[in-house]
């Protein structure tokens, strides 16, 4: 793979691409400057120092390469469904150059070694050129995961997280939560939470409704999650600390978010593409692939969503990609895993359902799969900016592809997209100025 | 390079196809029997009408006639059952069909195996039937789609017992001479019951009208939109209805927290002689069964002149010859001469 652009490499010069920049305020035909892994300029017509690599991306969408603060790459103890190199790779591909990797692997990531090592071995593989999407470890909040005990949360954050979770599970101890978003001030972090309130969910394998009666599968009502969102706005509110609210999934959230979000609060939210594109009925025919949880919701609960992206109430997109061996889906649904794949398919899928028909612009679906999460979890990335690292996704927004998940990098395919025909093809992917993914198109 | 996705299955295939070459008779019923759901009027009434004339073979002093002669059926039954596995087991055996017993005592589905391969070891064995009781929701489909053996969904999960409400219909339809116009009212655990869903969706395709009636902890969200009306008293149920379908209340449904006791279920749900009083002599009273009596129905009815429970059972033979005869790619214009 090339190494111009990276930090001990040559300078490089993208031409002629669309350079999408929210953060900047760009939307133009632009040249873009690479050097020592950092952006050096964009303008027009750049001719760049001598003995620039100039690489032509006429046609294409040249934008900050995006971020998802929710990702699971199983690994440790899972690593029949994914790995930190399969996953970031996976990610890569999907135009991502920043994830989030959640602790809820086995051992669960509660400890500053197990932290560490996810960091580490992200960045052993790009050493090797193998390297994918730079990969942020998410510190468990409780120990074991348990939800009893707080995690030494400094001694994660030294190691290397960026934030708490007991993703996959709810922080349910209303004063462990408080102490979470209390404690976590010191550092600076957010609380990433799964609002479930499991006596509502009641081990609930999708949304409850109609759909759910005619399948006689057990539902987990939108109250499940808006009853623990409730509670956390105010904990919030109490404490000052950070909340954010993983894959919001109900207009009730929604609706509360707005009116902590109105009052202060210091919360913030994000939104799946499953959750943007889907409803419950995408489960007929018992189809594990559009399991997950939270559950895939009614229309107006997706509505609500897609128009809480639209006018930033969730100011970030978030995959929740949580792949599965096909065995482990290939059963009867109860006994089904939670969980999709989405990093491959995220960009396309949000550009059918939030950029075609118009609800926004694709300008600011890059921010909210950008500078969005960067702006609201603080993290060095999402913007072109000169100085910033250089993290670029560079796709063609009308170029169309089937989803075959045989295709994927993950090492999981379990997706409810698979089939559909989507635009918006990524042909390279740079982290620090390092080619991270080439379609093999652009040479 | 990562082989994420299932294999393309030679297994999958084979049911699709085995699916597509199905037409069940007449009635264009397909390879599986997986739920009511998506039947027609014609369809239901069909497989009533063919049920009449096996009704007689019961009665005969030689129970046996060689419709399903050579053909093998697998009764697979992951949960625990009586009338329903023997009254399979009678439809089988008095169609001189050969058939198999498999329970989850004693299974390899003990010994961890899933779903997947117990499908694939019987297209292995190249069995023609599958009769399938199932704890989870939806496993019947997951096998039809897997085997190209005709599946029958003897009950899974919460989702659908379709035989169950074929037998119900029928009985009702002896009774009263027709189903269209009937005031049906399914009471007790609707949550929890595939026998309600089935139900639901035979009578409204024979032109009925259902209610369901239960504590409102046991009654699914949604279910107005599957086209019955709740009603939140059993008194108001027994006032309306032409027959009630009276469901068992599972015990340990007083450990979800649904119920807060069987007494009290018995003393405001419970159908008792004493609220029947109020309804017309010709109210009938159905329960698929077991029952549990001085629970959700009191003994002076189950074993009064109102209830049909027993013609119940003598039906649920004759329905379920009729379906494995259908499935099996009888027409039912010609089910009186298999008899014959």
């Amino acid at each position: 793979m090339s190494v111009s652009g990276g930090l001990n490499g040559q300078p490089l010069l993208i031409a002629g691409g669309r350079v999408v920049c929210p953060d900047t305020g760009t939307d133009q035909i632009a040249d873009v400057l690479v050097q020592d892994g950092r952006i050096a300029a964009v303008e027009p017509n750049l001719t760049g120092p001598d003995g620039v690599d100039r690489l032509a991306v006429e046609g294409m969408v040249l934008a900050p390469g995006l971020v998802d603060v929710h990702v699971h790459l199983r690994e440790p103890g899972a690593t029949h469904k994914e790995t930190i190199r399969s996953g970031a790779q996976a990610a890569a591909a999907g135009g991502f150059t920043t994830i989030w990797a959640m602790p809820n692997t086995t051992p669960p990531l509660d400890d500053p070694a197990a932290v560490g090592y996810v960091r580490q071995e992200a960045k052993r593989w790009a050493r090797r050129g193998q390297g994918g999407a730079r990969v942020s470890p998410v510190g468990a909040a409780s120990r074991r995961m348990a939800g009893k005990r707080m995690t030494e949360v400094g001694a994660l954050v030294e190691a290397g997280a960026v934030a708490v979770s007991d993703d996959g599970l709810p922080i349910a101890d209303t004063g462990l939560m408080r102490r979470l978003l209390e404690y976590t001030q010191a550092f600076d972090i957010p609380v990433l939470q799964h609002a479930e309130d499991l006596g509502l969910s009641a081990q609930g394998v999708m949304n409850e409704g109609s759909v759910a009666t005619s399948l006689g599968l057990r539902g987990q009502p939108g109250a499940a999650e808006s009853v623990m969102v409730a509670r956390d706005v105010r904990l919030a509110q109490l404490t000052g600390g950070h909340l954010h609210v993983q894959h919001v999934s109900t207009r009730d959230s929604v609706e509360i978010i707005a009116r902590a979000r109105d009052k202060g609060v210091r919360v913030t939210a994000e939104a799946t593409p499953h959750h943007l594109a889907l409803t419950d009925e995408a489960v007929l025919g018992y189809r594990t692939e559009a399991k997950m949880n939270p559950p895939l919701r009614s229309a107006d609960d997706r509505a609500a969503v897609r128009q809480a992206v639209v006018d930033g109430t969730i100011e970030m997109i978030a995959t929740d990609h949580a792949p599965h061996h096909y065995e482990e889906k290939d059963r009867e649904f109860d006994d089904a895993p939670f969980g999709v794949v989405g990093l491959e398919t995220a960009l396309s899928v949000c550009m059918r359902e939030l950029v075609e028909p118009g609800l926004m612009t694709l300008n600011d679906l890059i921010d909210r799969m950008s500078a969005g999460p960067a702006r609201a979890m603080g993290i060095n990335g999402g913007s072109l900016r000169r100085g910033m690292p250089a993290d670029i996704v560079i796709f063609d927004p009308d170029g169309a592809w089937v989803v075959d998940p045989r295709r994927f990098r993950s090492k999981a395919g379990n997706t409810p997209f698979a089939g559909d025909t989507l635009k918006g093809v990524v042909h390279r992917t740079l982290v620090s100025g390092e080619v991270r993914y080439a379609s093999g198109v652009l040479l | 390079m990562n082989e994420p996705g299932a294999p393309e299955g030679g297994t999958r295939q084979a049911a699709a196809e085995a699916r597509d070459r199905a037409t069940a008779g007449d009635l264009g019923l397909g390879k599986d029997l997986t739920g009511l759901r998506d039947l027609t009027r014609a369809q239901v009434e069909g497989i009533l009408d063919t049920a009449e004339p096996f009704k007689a073979i019961s009665r005969r002093k030689v129970k046996k006639v060689p419709a399903l002669r050579g053909r093998t059926i697998v009764n697979l039954f992951f949960e625990a059952s009586t009338r329903t596995r023997i009254s399979f087991e009678f439809a089988e055996k008095r169609l001189s069909a050969d058939t198999v017993n498999v329970s989850s005592s004693g299974s390899s589905v003990q010994k961890g195996e899933t779903l997947v391969d117990t499908a694939r070891n019987l297209e292995a064995m190249n069995i023609d039937m599958v009769v399938m009781r199932h704890g989870s929701s939806g496993a019947a489909q997951f096998l039809a789609e897997r085997i190209p053996s005709n599946v029958i969904n003897a009950g899974d999960g919460r989702h659908e017992h379709p035989t169950q409400a074929l037998l119900d219909l029928l009985t009702l339809r002896d009774r009263f001479g027709r189903i269209e116009g009937l005031k049906i009212a399914i009471v007790g655990d609707i949550l929890h019951s595939r026998v309600a869903r089935s139900n639901i969706w035979g009578l409204l395709a024979c032109g009925a009208e259902v209610a369901v009636c239960g504590p409102r902890t046991l009654i699914p969200a949604g279910i107005d939109e599957l086209g019955a009306t709740v009603l939140n008293r059993v008194e108001e149920a027994i006032e309306w209805a032409d027959a009630l379908n009276v469901l068992r209340l599972q015990l340990e449904r007083m450990d979800g927290g649904y119920v807060p006791s069987l007494e009290e279920y018995n003393r405001c749900f419970g159908v008792t002689l004493e609220r029947l009083r109020r309804a017309p002599e010709t109210v009938a009273v159905l329960h698929p069964g077991p029952m549990n009596r001085g629970v959700e129905i009191d003994s002076d009815v189950a074993d009064g002149p109102r209830s049909v429970i027993l013609p119940q059972v003598t039906n649920g033979v004759a329905i379920r010859m009729a379906v494995l005869y259908l499935l099996a790619g009888g027409r039912p214009a010609t089910a009186a001469s298999a008899v014959a």
